[in-house]
């Protein structure tokens, strides 16, 4: 017999709720109805903390902690939004704009992208940080999809689904910090690569405009990332 | 002692410039020079993009007329992919850029224009805008604004938005039009026709009152330049180049927008970022010629639709060859925007407009394309380079303002010596010079670009040859040296 996960209650924004031992504070927060940003998680993929939107403060430590790679605990006292998460998701934001160039107004995820709705929503009007306005190229070799390095925010989803769901892992991360940069296979060009098995899911859980399919260009690109846990599900046997 | 008068900024026009007048020693205005202080630098930042995002990314360049960038644009990446859009796309491209036409020159015409002419030349600039047109004449004011947003409002129905639209891909377009849309654009048109044939009216009376001004806005014998169709009638989507003279001969024709480095030159002066195109057989600068409403009505010998073939007749009449004053380019105007009215009608009215099938596709077939549309303001080029996965490599845009440089400058120094005289400079003087460049419409933020690293300097040269003074502009910021 498998052991039942324990039940542990906490207060998540002075809701009291309950989850189970093995999930995170995002996780018990949406069952529940209580919104937490995130930008490189998503429903179907293991988590990595890398984007820190989902940030929230735990009573009784100083620290801020990703909601999605924290575990729940007994009697924990969550908080999702103070001014602080405010100022700090802000940052974040900024950050990411001044990092590359998002320039919104030939991205072909205009209105339909993750960073930006998070921008808006957070009420970025300004960018107090210098912009960086590196010199990165767009890899269009492959037949079909694009891959615009100014837009990518290193959230690395495309990296997991490649992994996780479609098993080629062709992408992955070359480089550290702000110089990392998404790589197919051993930094080929995507149209020369061996692994790629131009499956697109990878385009469909990019939140920005940093992969896209050449010919949606100009049209509304409406990515669809829930196929994610269908797949999952079946895998599992659910379905 | 010789003096320099600058009119800075010129206002009521689109974009930012200004106007330096050299005075000889008998205080006679010896020089002009019209300079566009602003900077534009696409033909680089586009360097590197993929061909298919130059719609979206060259329409930036203007929130006046970024359809018309945005089918410049569309047509250079139709000819990379070599190939031709479905017939209800073609149709549906040609209304939106017949209300493109409609805005701007609403825009032009109505809220920059018509305050010279109803508050007049010589009135308080306080009045003078189109707030004191309201005022003093509101259904012209009324009729105006309405004008401007039904063009407005067409683009939005057929593209999704009024500024900065999408919908126009390499192809075709992204979504045909609802046989809903389409009534409910069409019910709307005798409304704004008569709205035009009232202007047109009222301003064939008022003209009169400004001989002195016709006499003296760029009136002079130039080449004119624009697109004409198999037809010969003003192509304002599609057509050849065609080159006429003052005398209404035809100079050259059927000349493909694809081949314009064969006979148009593109000068550059120190003075201005805009650029100065020339007709290469004439050489420069004695190859200037002029694009626009003025040009598009002198080039053809009929105009095609009923209303706007009686104004064509009546405006040919003026003259005995082309029409040569540019300040009848607002005649002109108004008659192009009925014209356009009359058209879009018959496009609508075209059942093949609401078929469904509007885009084609294709993958990279060339590696050099060229778009050529007409834009409210005259013929616009766009030209593009792109390596073999569709990557740009160079660009260049002949901008339709851009082609009157040569005539605007020329106009400034005409308009300038016969009404300012240094002893005594009053503001109807200096307004009368800002509206020789208004009667361009010119759209200075679409017509800038890079040439190196080039400050602007203003020389104040005495007639003996002494540099008097001279202003250097480095990096935005204005010293004098």
């Amino acid at each position: 017999m498998n052991p039942v996960p324990a039940v542990k209650t906490l207060v998540i924004d002075g809701t009291d709720v309950s989850a189970s031992s093995d999930q995170t504070i995002l996780d018990a927060a949406q069952e529940n109805g209580i919104s937490i940003p995130t930008l490189c998680h998503l429903d179907g993929l293991t988590e990595v903390g890398a984007c820190r939107m989902c940030l929230v403060e735990l009573k009784g430590s100083t620290k801020l902690q990703p909601a999605c790679v924290t575990l729940v605990e007994e009697g924990m006292e969550v908080t999702t939004q103070t001014p602080r998460l405010q100022k700090y998701r802000r940052m974040v934001l900024e950050l990411l704009f001044a990092e590359r160039n998002h320039v919104c107004s030939v991205c072909v995820a205009n209105n339909m992208c993750g960073l930006q709705d998070q921008a808006k929503s957070h009420g970025v009007t300004h960018v107090r940080f210098p912009y960086r306005s590196p010199a990165l190229p767009v890899d269009v070799s492959h037949e079909r999809f694009a891959l615009d390095h100014n837009r990518c925010i290193l959230c690395t989803r495309c990296v997991r689904v490649c992994n996780e769901i479609e098993g080629a892992h062709t992408w992955d991360l070359l480089g550290r910090g702000v110089n990392s940069l998404l790589i197919s296979d051993l930094h080929e060009p995507w149209g020369e690569s061996d692994t790629c098995t131009s499956c697109g899911k990878c385009v469909q859980v990019c939140p920005t405009g940093a992969l896209f399919d050449k010919s949606k260009v100009g049209g509304k690109e409406r990515k669809n990332p829930d196929f994610l846990s269908y797949l999952n599900d079946m895998r599992e046997g659910l379905r | 002692m010789s003096k320099t008068i600058t009119i800075d900024p010129v206002t009521r026009i689109e974009g930012h410039a200004k106007i330096t007048l050299q005075l000889d020693n008998e205080g006679e205005v010896a020089e002009a020079y019209f300079h566009v202080t602003q900077f534009r630098g696409f033909e680089k930042i586009c360097v590197g993009r993929p061909f298919y995002e130059m719609p979206y990314l060259m329409e930036r360049i203007c929130g006046i007329c970024p359809v018309s960038h945005l089918l410049a644009s569309a047509k250079a990446c139709d000819a990379l992919l070599a190939m031709k859009v479905p017939p209800s796309a073609g149709k549906l491209r040609r209304i939106l850029n017949l209300a493109q036409l409609i805005q701007s020159h609403a825009l032009s015409f109505f809220y920059l224009s018509s305050p010279d002419f109803l508050i007049g030349m010589d009135a308080d600039p306080k009045e003078r805008n189109l707030f004191g047109v309201m005022r003093k004449h509101p259904e012209l004011g009324r009729g105006g604004i309405r004008m401007r947003q039904f063009g407005q409002q067409v683009i939005e129905t057929l593209a999704g938005k009024r500024i900065h639209p999408g919908w126009v891909v390499p192809g075709g377009v992204n979504e045909p039009l609802s046989v809903e849309k389409r009534d409910k654009l069409l019910a709307q048109i005798p409304e704004v026709i008569a709205i035009a044939q009232k202007a047109l009216a009222w301003f064939k009376i008022e003209f009169e009152k400004f001989r002195e001004e016709i006499r003296t806005f760029a009136n002079f014998p130039s080449l004119f330049m624009g697109l004409v169709t198999p037809d010969d009638r003003a192509g304002y989507y599609e057509g050849k180049l065609r080159f006429t003279d003052s005398h209404g001969n035809i100079v050259a024709d059927k000349l493909e927008a694809a081949n314009y480095p064969e006979y148009l030159g593109e000068a550059v002066e120190p003075f201005t970022f805009m650029k100065f195109p020339y007709y290469k057989p004439l050489g420069y600068p004695e190859g200037m010629y002029r694009v626009g409403p003025l040009a598009r009505i002198n080039l053809v010998e009929n105009c095609g639709t009923p209303l706007a073939q009686q104004e064509w007749i009546e405006f040919r009449a003026l003259e005995r060859g082309a029409v040569l004053s540019s300040f009848h380019y607002h005649y002109a105007r108004l008659i192009e925007i009925l014209f356009a009215l009359e058209h879009m009608e018959e496009y609508l009215l075209d059942p093949i407009i609401t078929k469904s099938h509007a885009r084609y596709s294709a993958s990279l077939n060339n590696l050099e394309g060229v778009g050529c549309c007409e834009a409210p303001r005259g013929t616009l080029i766009h030209h593009y380079r792109v390596d073999e996965q569709g990557l740009i490599t160079w660009a260049n845009l002949v901008i339709a303002t851009g082609h009157n440089n040569l005539a605007m400058n020329r106009g400034i120094l005409q308009a300038a010596r016969h009404f300012v005289r240094s002893e005594r400079l009053t503001e109807g003087m200096l307004n009368r010079v800002e509206a020789v460049i208004r009667a361009f419409d010119p759209c200075l933020s679409c017509s800038t670009h890079a040439y190196g690293q080039m400050p602007l300097q203003i020389r104040l040269v005495a007639p003996d040859g002494k540099l008097l003074d001279a202003i250097c502009r480095e990096s935005f910021s204005e010293k004098h040296v």
